[in-house]
């Protein structure tokens, strides 16, 4: 049918009739088709959530069998050659395949559902995102799985990633498969940054903006920008190993600590980009347990977005021994030390919240609050090392492991497990068991403290990251045991969560739609959620909808069951930029299979071009060329000069 | 009793109206990385070139032709191209149709000249660093001269086939802000390559 140019959108209640009619508009296929062509956030924010966990889990493993070959002086568990790919691949998993991807996940799922949308602004993209999120994690997994993964560490540092050292195929999978894994990274960013801009109920302003959306916004803008960097950088790296192009090779004009730059360019700013959602997700989840709004919401706010701005200029703390510039050692060293400014106002905003707040101890609180305390060891830390002279004391040796672990697992995997018990009933109408959760929290929290807490102080005494095995008496075999104890202790926790999601998937206890009496959009709607998100479209008066009359900070109260139906088709609103005034209708794509065959296509390509088969990659290629093609064909209903479809059967000639 | 507050609004238009629509933002957010990949290029240039010693570009004095004439096609092809899509917006269709095929073929010579440079320069990709990046961000520019022409191609068959209106035709608007991206960022390609020697950048 072909859609009139404008309309007046009926303003109506959530009836059972308007219900049934989205649920059938909005409604995934069942069976395989529907799972290959979905674009409903929820699922695709599921499948991110889920892969990403998975990932965790076997990171973890790599790390466990790191610790064992570590317990103690002189073992022989791996050779020297398997370590650095177990730590390698570890380092690539744990940043790369769960860290972005789990708050991704999350933010897919949960963004719509607190925005007072529909879904996404691109939901195919979204789907495409994922798809190719999976196929990197396939590729670069591929060189571990027969012997040939990673084994330069994470960042992968040339010389050593140079054919002339390194002259398996493990590094040229791990390099392709960046940069298909960028691909994904992007088209996910973009996605997210034109959903928070437009894909809004009116009425959300961006000063009622959730911190979740905040963090995840700012992130995403840095991975836009970013993202390039760390591609290029993987990709000269493939051209320097297989056509003898010298980007990195001094012997040919080229510059080794190039590969640095490209690389901590994007590295310094994904810090930050696997951090703030995350932290985000605390600002969001904290309050809800103190029965209080979040103190300090802008400056929460501005604090995110000054941190991801300073973020961009201090690359360069990654590089303190190699030499550069004075001048440029103390800009970026001053930089680092400024960036604990802005990153250091959530902290007191939390601390702040939970002073005046009245506490209500819960799994998710003790991940949330411990977290705080978790963020300021990691900060401090980090600001030690943002100093020059401790910096070159410190680098290279076991400090910096454990300063990185408090950063993202403290700010990470903490924050994530407790929005898993914030956000798991609305994901799935069920609560996760809360006295599981307390021994999970309690072997997660002491496991951790007990294997990296330690770890400084086995830095501090010398011990460089990196070395496969340390003869005994060094002073560092006690502590290295005790770390090794820790990360088994750290993972029975992790392994406490899973088994807790697993069995509160099944049985755990009935969850409403709001079980933790929480202000905002998503603990509106059903748990979980219907497929169409919500049957009117609400409106905002203020940045707690569902605490107004607690609160009643103002005269105005939100619309929820009362709003525009949009109901003539698979439709959401999208509004004015900054003040959320309602703009156009949108049309959703229905679910579609080009996410799926592009992905396809990409894989073929980056496959061809790893056996270096160029007729392969050329067919992938054109694969792709066809997907997309596919996906963005007009639209007959968008079209006005081309002549009306007919039905199927209707006569030509009516 | 408080009051609700509910948006009630007018008319709305449905779906994208001129260049008003998601998928301008959506085109825009690829041209920001993209921008962003060629920062990063020309940044590896100029790092890699002021850290070598002089003699490291292997063509200190660029020949201006036919690079001078040919950065004029490519910039000239950025106003045939918005010709052709001011034809769709005033509903000339035989406009769009002549905008959008001489931007091809304006495309399609810079493509060729493109090639022919390459083939003429004395030095190979691998010859050193310099030849490396130089070749690398021509490359990197010319597969976005080829998704560009790839663009105009398919504005022209959807042109010919009448599917845009002066309302309905955010394709349009999107596919030839991509074309003035890829017009725009071949003039700091060709000021760091051609033009930077001549003020005295690594010789």
């Amino acid at each position: 049918m072909r859609q009139p140019a404008y309309r007046t959108p009926r303003i109506g209640e959530s009836t059972p009739e308007l219900r049934a009619r989205l649920h059938a508009i909005w409604e995934t296929a069942p069976g395989w088709r529907g799972w290959l062509s979905t674009v409903d956030h929820k699922e695709i924010g599921l499948r991110y959530i889920v892969t990403a966990f998975i990932l965790l889990a076997v990171g973890g493993v790599e790390a466990l069998v790191i610790r064992l070959q570590l317990a103690g002086p002189d073992l022989h568990l791996l050779t020297p050659e398997q370590y650095n790919q177990f730590f390698s691949t570890h380092g690539m998993t744990m940043i790369f395949l769960y860290a972005l991807p789990i708050l991704s996940g999350f933010s897919n799922y949960l963004w719509p559902l607190v925005l007072g949308s529909r879904d996404m602004a691109f939901p195919r993209l979204n789907a495409f995102s994922y798809w190719v999120y999976l196929a990197a994690s396939i590729f670069l997994y591929s060189g571990f799985v027969i012997g040939a993964g990673p084994n330069d560490g994470w960042f992968n540092y040339v010389p050593f990633a140079e054919k002339d050292y390194n002259p398996g195929i493990n590094e040229d999978v791990y390099a392709l498969g960046m940069v298909l894994l960028g691909i994904s990274t992007t088209v996910g960013a973009a996605n997210f940054i034109v959903t928070a801009f437009k894909m809004r109920a009116p009425g959300m302003s961006i000063n009622r903006l959730p911190i979740l959306v905040w963090g995840t916004l700012t992130a995403n803008v840095a991975n836009l920008l970013v993202v390039p960097a760390v591609s290029l950088a993987f990709f000269l790296l493939w051209l320097d190993r297989q056509f003898g192009t010298g980007f990195y090779q001094p012997s040919a004009g080229g510059q080794p600590l190039l590969w640095q730059h490209l690389f901590w360019i994007f590295g310094h700013p994904w810090v930050y980009a696997i951090v703030l959602p995350a932290m985000g997700m605390v600002s969001d989840g904290l309050p809800v347990f103190c029965r209080r709004p979040l103190v300090g919401y802008s400056l929460v706010a501005l604090g995110t977005v000054a941190t991801m701005i300073l973020g961009f200029g201090v690359w360069v703390h990654h590089m303190f021994a190699t030499g550069l510039p004075a001048l440029s050692l103390s800009f970026f060293s001053g930089a680092s030390i400024i960036i604990t400014f802005p990153s250091a106002i959530a902290v007191f905003a939390w601390l702040a919240t939970i002073w005046t707040g009245r506490p209500v101890i819960t799994t998710a609180f003790l991940f949330f609050a411990s977290m705080i305390l978790l963020f300021v060891i990691g900060g401090v830390s980090g600001f030690m090392t943002a100093s020059v002279p401790v910096d070159w004391q410190l680098t290279d040796t076991y400090f910096v492991v454990a300063h990185i672990h408090y950063v993202l697992i403290g700010i990470n995997v903490f924050p994530v497990v407790g929005a898993t018990y914030f956000w798991f009933p609305k994901m799935t109408g069920r609560f996760l068991d809360e006295r599981l959760g307390r021994w999970n929290f309690w072997t997660m929290f002491v496991g951790f403290n007990l294997g990296f807490l330690p770890m400084h102080l086995t830095g501090l005494l010398g011990m460089p990251r990196r070395v496969w095995t340390y003869p005994e008496g060094m002073g560092w075999d006690t502590l290295n045991l005790i770390t090794s104890i820790g990360s088994f202790v750290f993972a029975i926790g992790v392994l406490i969560f899973f088994y807790n999601c697993w069995k509160s998937y099944r049985s755990g206890a009935p969850a409403g739609a709001n079980p933790w009496d929480a202000p905002t959009l998503e603990w509106s709607i059903p748990s979980p959620p219907p497929p169409y998100n919500f049957a009117v479209i609400p409106t905002l008066a203020s940045r707690h909808p569902l605490w107004e009359d607690r609160l009643d900070e103002s005269e105005a109260r939100s619309s929820l069951d009362r709003g525009m139906t949009l109901d003539e088709g698979k439709e959401t609103i999208i509004t004015t930029a900054m003040d959320a005034e309602p703009d156009r209708i949108v049309e959703m794509p229905e679910d579609s299979y080009a996410p799926l065959l592009l992905t396809i296509g990409l894989a073929v390509l980056f496959a061809g071009l790893l056996v270096k088969l160029w007729l392969v990659a050329g067919l992938g290629g054109v694969g792709c060329l066809a997907a997309l093609l596919l996906w963005l064909w007009p639209r007959q209903e968008m079209r006005e000069r081309s002549p009306e479809p007919r039905k199927i059967g209707e006569p030509a000639h009516g | 009793m408080a009051e609700h507050a509910l948006a009630r609004p007018g008319q709305l238009a449905v779906g994208p109206i001129g260049r008003n629509g998601l998928g301008y933002w959506g085109v825009a957010m690829l041209i920001a990385t993209e921008a962003a990949l060629f920062g990063y290029l020309l940044f590896s240039y100029y790092y890699n070139g002021a850290t070598q010693p002089p003699g490291w570009i292997l063509e200190p004095a660029p020949k201006m032709f036919p690079a001078v004439p040919n950065t004029v096609l490519l910039l000239a092809s950025s106003g045939v191209v918005w010709w052709g899509e001011k034809g769709i917006e005033a509903g000339r269709r035989g406009q769009a149709l002549l905008g959008f095929g001489i931007t091809f073929l304006m495309g399609a010579i810079f493509a060729a000249v493109q090639i022919y440079e390459w083939l003429i320069k004395p030095f190979g990709f691998a010859a050193n660093s310099y030849s490396s990046l130089y070749f690398t961000t021509t490359a990197f520019h010319m597969a976005h001269v080829i998704a560009g022409l790839i663009i105009l191609a398919a504005l022209f068959g959807w042109t010919a086939l009448d599917y845009f209106s002066p309302r309905r035709r955010i394709v349009v608007s999107a596919g030839v802000l991509y074309w003035h991206f890829v017009d725009v960022v071949w003039v700091f390609v060709f000021t760091t390559y051609y033009l930077t020697p001549y003020l005295g950048f690594g010789t």
